[in-house]
């Protein structure tokens, strides 16, 4: 099962495989429909979620796609594990929020539409300084590094408080910017489509970016950094030119996360956004293009939904990545690609039984999984408000040995149940995407 | 100044073996399977809670030895069905699903301990001070620290290299499959190394829990030190990790006591530097301030003039 995934994934996920002549003309006229589709769908959407609390989550996801595909040229594309990508988020805020407050004293004429640009340059100057030692090295001993940076970085933050404004963070103001189209930029509106227009074009650029030379560089360092030198390739070169790409695109994304919030603190450079872009990127899918970007969209929801229903949220997200990492290093884009190759062939439909008896497992374990937490969470947080409680719409006893024997038997049966028909489900796909393959090969 | 030097060296060299106890175990692991350990800290975090948990009901002297056993097995069955699956999809993937577990074990920690610090007290036996040296007294437990894990690197490194288990261990470090073809079990040699690697970091939690202080971020704050100290040494070498868990241990608690400044440094030179001249800050920040920052600074000069640390070998 896993053996699949791991084809699946290892398949280079921006770039193309080799295609007939006749899709590759019907893919160029159908080249820039996905990105018109997008921007359609960005102009469109404050109009589907009129509420001010999804306006305000979709800017957060606007941003949080630029950061989690900025990761993604380390992870995905060039094979660098960091754990510490919000050096240059956290900076690229920072000076934006500088600039600001620079700007509102009139000192520079920039208008707020160029201000992620600051960001971004800001982001690029601090990987060309740090990138520059932590290339050196690749590997876990990169990751490991790009943790000390982040920890330099942010036990700076103590000490720099000129600079990081201490406690309080530094606060800016990006209504008193130089007015451009008589846009101040005071509505939450407004925000909202400037950061949707630098997500579209930091997502084509970096898209476009993946199909440049240097891009495929980028795999072969990734795929195989002894043969990359032997082609005459630098791979640390090409390490050191893909971080200050990334560092500048986080950069942009901080930039926007300042002129969001109208405030910078120094946790934005500190370990919690750092691990948080990982499993963004790694949840939506590192090994394809769009993963980062459903992953992005997925965890900022989550962030925002799920915080509200319990308390031990964060727990599910680790759970979730754990799962992830063990069963389907593809991501949900992996999955999802999986199911895709399937529709396309006409096939999914005969798969649907076997999905179906594997769904009821799953949803037992699921429902277990979450019974336990919560029940658990409620003993041991909750414990003032006494043992009575409610889930699922359903209200009982957290100490009631009921309870108890409910969780049990949802994990053990289904976890009985789960090891029948997951096979079963499996050999199903199997089947149906061989079947689709040879159709296409004939 | 000599009573300064005394007490500091006393309490770097503590710290420095204190470390020790946690690098040692997670280069073991890594030059074993090439898994660097991103839940080694929260192996630690979990022998402290534990042992706490243990003290309430029977003392501290049981938790010594049964919450090291119990993070032992913990760590084993993790490395049995966590990690032994991972390993298919590369070391990313083991070094990925490491960073979870331990994003998971703080999170359980905080649900069932609480965010704030539990009060695990030093053992009744030890509560006394060991010396008086200068007017200033010395604890007893911190002696005790000293001793135990002294005591324990001796004991590992005769484990290592003058019993057969050491030899099979050693062997199966550079030779794994040569090991396993001369009939020894090496995926169970994987587990119990792995399993006593969290038991020597669970053993580290359990000395020092009671002395500094015991709550769900003591993980977080160590575990980029102890990343630090296995870097700069150089990644798989034990002698590397001893070498620099001592450096660490004595530069970090010396530079606590020094209250110096750029600015202070400079005035005799006839510069006088202020908060609002260039740079500002970074002048007017003494040594004991910026002491949390100086293991990553080490850690890139390290990397700028020998990028494979100071006893690590080309290849890893």
């Amino acid at each position: 099962m896993s053996g699949a995934i791991r084809d699946e994934s290892l398949a280079p996920a921006a770039t193309g495989e080799p295609r007939s002549t006749t899709s590759r003309i019907a893919s160029s006229r159908w080249r820039f429909a996905p990105w018109i589709g997008g921007a359609v769908a960005l102009l469109l959407l404050p109009y589907v979620f009129r509420s001010g609390a999804s306006i305000t989550m979709m800017s957060l996801m606007g941003f949080a796609i630029i950061f989690a595909l900025s990761y993604n040229m380390l992870l995905g594309q060039t094979g660098m594990l960091s754990f510490g990508h919000a050096v240059y988020y956290g900076l690229g805020g920072f000076i934006t929020a500088h600039a600001l407050n620079v700007v509102a004293a009139g000192k520079l004429p920039v208008p707020l539409l160029l201000m992620p640009l600051i960001g971004g340059l800001a982001g690029l100057s601090f990987a060309l300084v740090f990138g520059w030692v932590s290339t050196k090295r690749a590997g876990t001993a990169f990751a490991m590094i790009s943790l000390g940076i982040g920890e330099l970085v942010a036990a700076s933050s103590l000490i720099l408080r000129g600079f990081f404004g201490g406690e309080g963070g530094i606060s800016a103001n990006r209504t008193a910017t130089l007015k451009v189209f008589g846009l101040n930029f005071g509505p939450q509106i407004q925000v909202y489509y400037l950061i949707a227009a630098w997500c579209l074009l930091c997502i084509a650029a970096m898209y476009a970016f993946t199909r440049t030379p240097l891009g495929r560089m980028c795999n072969a360092v990734r795929e195989n950094p002894e043969r990359a030198e032997f082609v005459g390739y630098s791979t640390q070169m090409v390490r050191f030119i893909a971080f200050c790409t990334s560092g500048f695109f986080a950069g942009v994304a901080g930039g926007l996360a300042a002129i969001h919030y109208e405030i910078v603190t120094a946790s934005m450079v500190g370990a919690v956004p750092s691990g948080f872009v990982l499993l963004m990127a790694y949840i939506g899918g590192v090994a394809f293009f769009i993963g980062p970007i459903i992953g992005a969209i997925l965890m900022t929801a989550l962030q925002i939904s799920l915080s509200d229903y319990t308390g031990a949220w964060l727990l599910y997200v680790g759970l979730m990545f754990v799962l992830v990492v063990m069963y389907a290093p593809g991501g949900l884009a992996g999955i999802l690609l999986m199911q895709l190759s399937v529709l396309r062939s006409g096939r999914l439909m005969a798969l649907l039984p076997a999905y179906a008896l594997a769904a009821v497992p799953t949803a037992m374990l699921l429902a277990g999984t979450v019974m336990l937490i919560e029940t658990s969470h409620h003993l041991l947080v909750k414990s003032a408000e006494g043992p009575a409680m409610r889930l699922f719409g359903v209200s009982y006893d957290a100490t009631s040995p009921l309870a108890w024997l409910a969780i049990a038997a949802l994990l053990g049966l289904g976890f009985l149940a789960f090891r029948r028909t997951w096979p079963l489900a499996a050999n199903a796909w199997h089947q149906a995407s061989a079947e689709a393959q040879r159709r296409r090969s004939p | 100044m000599l009573e300064l030097v005394i007490f500091s060296t006393l309490n770097g060299l503590l710290y420095g073996m204190l470390l020790f106890l946690l690098a040692s175990g997670l280069t073991l692991i890594f030059s074993m399977m090439g898994v660097l350990n991103f839940a080694h800290a929260s192996f630690y975090m979990l022998g402290a809670y534990f042992g706490f948990q243990i003290s309430r009901y029977v003392g501290y002297w049981p938790g010594l030895i049964l919450a090291p056993l119990l993070v032992g097995v913990i760590g084993a069955l993790v490395e049995r069905y966590g990690l032994r699956v991972v390993h298919k999809h590369g070391h990313v993937a083991e070094l990925l699903f490491t960073f979870g577990l331990a994003f998971m074990i703080e999170e359980l920690v905080q649900m069932v301990w609480g965010k704030v610090p539990v009060d695990y007290r030093i053992p009744q036996l030890l509560n006394f001070s060991a010396f008086t040296l200068f007017d200033t007294t010395y604890p007893a437990f911190r002696m005790f620290m000293l001793l135990m894990s002294v005591a324990t690197f001796i004991g590992l490194l005769l484990l290592l290299t003058r019993t057969r288990v050491g030899l099979i261990i050693r062997a199966a470090l550079s030779h794994p499959n040569m090991v396993g073809s001369l009939g020894h079990n090496v995926p169970l040699v994987f587990m119990l190394v792995f399993g006593a690697g969290c038991g020597l970091a669970a053993l580290a939690g359990v000395i020092a829990g009671p002395a500094l202080i015991t709550q769900p971020a003591m993980a977080a704050s160590l575990g980029p030190i102890l990343f630090v100290v296995v870097v700069v040494g150089g990644l798989g070498s034990l002698g590397g990790a001893f070498v620099a868990s001592l450096l660490i241990g004595l530069i970090q608690t010396f530079a606590v006591a020094l209250n110096v400044s750029l600015a202070d440094v400079v005035a005799p030179l006839g510069l006088t530097l202020t908060r609002d001249s260039i740079g500002g800050d970074l002048w007017m920040a003494t040594v004991a301030q910026v002491a949390p920052i100086i293991p990553y600074l080490l850690l890139v000069l390290v990397l700028i003039f020998r990028p494979h640390g100071l006893m690590g070998n080309r290849e890893t």
